[in-house]
């Protein structure tokens, strides 16, 4: 099974690579670009074909390593 | 007095905090590798800065998860004394011994220079040596010193004096200036900036050595 978490940043919590990023945006003449927040992807493989206990196991990975509850939210969702 | 420096694939500033503990208490401290699972009875343990796991992930997010880190838990609920510089403040804190989180500085920048902190509580084994409010002196080197922490743990933190020091002259972004904080037992001090880089006149100064003197003397 292909399973995929994104972690973002919480709203209100300071980006300042999402701003230097936007800020680049904006020099190379895109304009109209706003509240670019920079996140990550993990793309994992997991061994079974129990998609709910996948997802189990994801969260609790998200929770425990991927990302830092205090400032980031995760999403998990199976692929394929 | 006996102290132990926790070293990780991609510390660095282990030798720095090894010589300023043995010049201090006269004994070298032991140094104990992250894979190990217990550490030896010591007054102190230190983590010290670096990049500990070349910052993958969050700085300090891997390490938080070594085999050692349990075991430093363990000693800290006891009330034997921790101390986290830099990476080790990182590393604390991703581990949930200490509240918040260290982002990247809020100019981006990777800073390396001396700056300015005020001592703002006297009350732990870490700050006893100092007057409360004293400036003093010493180095950061850090990309990610931005301390941040959720309003509800800010006023904690402040309400019950666990701000250890404040930034003279904010050079990351911290929340309310902080650059150190303890635990709700006190007994465990994070700290962006870097007291063993000043504890001889050779560094340039002393202001740093107060903080080794005082665990020093508490376990007299």
């Amino acid at each position: 099974m292909k399973a995929r978490v994104t972690v973002t940043l919480k709203n209100g919590v300071l980006d300042p690579q999402g701003k230097a990023i936007e800020g680049a945006l904006g020099a190379l003449g895109f304009a109209g670009v706003g509240g670019v927040r920079q996140g990550k992807v993990f793309d994992i493989e997991i061994a079974g074909t129990d998609a709910d206990k996948a997802k189990a196991d994801l969260e609790a990975m998200a929770a425990k390593l991927l990302a830092n509850t205090i400032i980031e939210n995760y999403r998990v969702e199976i692929v394929g | 007095m006996k102290s132990a420096v926790v070293v990780f694939p991609g510390s660095n500033r282990e030798r720095d905090m090894i010589a300023a503990l043995e010049k201090i208490s006269g004994q070298r401290p032991v140094s104990v590798w992250h894979a190990d699972s217990d550490l030896p009875k010591v007054d102190l343990i230190v983590i010290p800065g670096g990049f500990s796991y070349g910052d993958y992930l969050r700085s300090g997010a891997i390490a938080a998860r070594a085999p050692i880190m349990a075991a430093i838990a363990r000693e800290a609920e006891r009330g034997v004394a921790v101390l986290g510089v830099c990476n080790g403040f990182q590393i604390l804190c991703e581990a949930g011994l200490l509240p918040g989180v260290l982002m990247r500085n809020a100019g981006l920048r990777f800073i390396c220079k001396e700056v300015e902190l005020r001592v703002e509580t006297t009350a732990s084994v870490f700050t006893s040596g100092y007057a409360k409010g004293q400036v003093i002196r010493s180095p950061v080197a850090h990309g990610d010193g931005n301390y941040r922490a959720d309003d509800e743990t800010l006023a904690r933190l402040k309400g019950e004096d666990r701000v250890a020091f404040r930034y003279v002259g904010n050079p990351n972004g911290s929340i309310d200036d902080i650059a150190g904080i303890l635990s709700e037992k006190r007994n465990i001090l994070g700290m962006m900036p870097h007291p063993e880089n000043l504890i001889e006149p050779l560094n340039g100064g002393t202001d740093g050595r107060p903080l080794f003197e005082s665990a020093l003397k508490a376990v007299a």
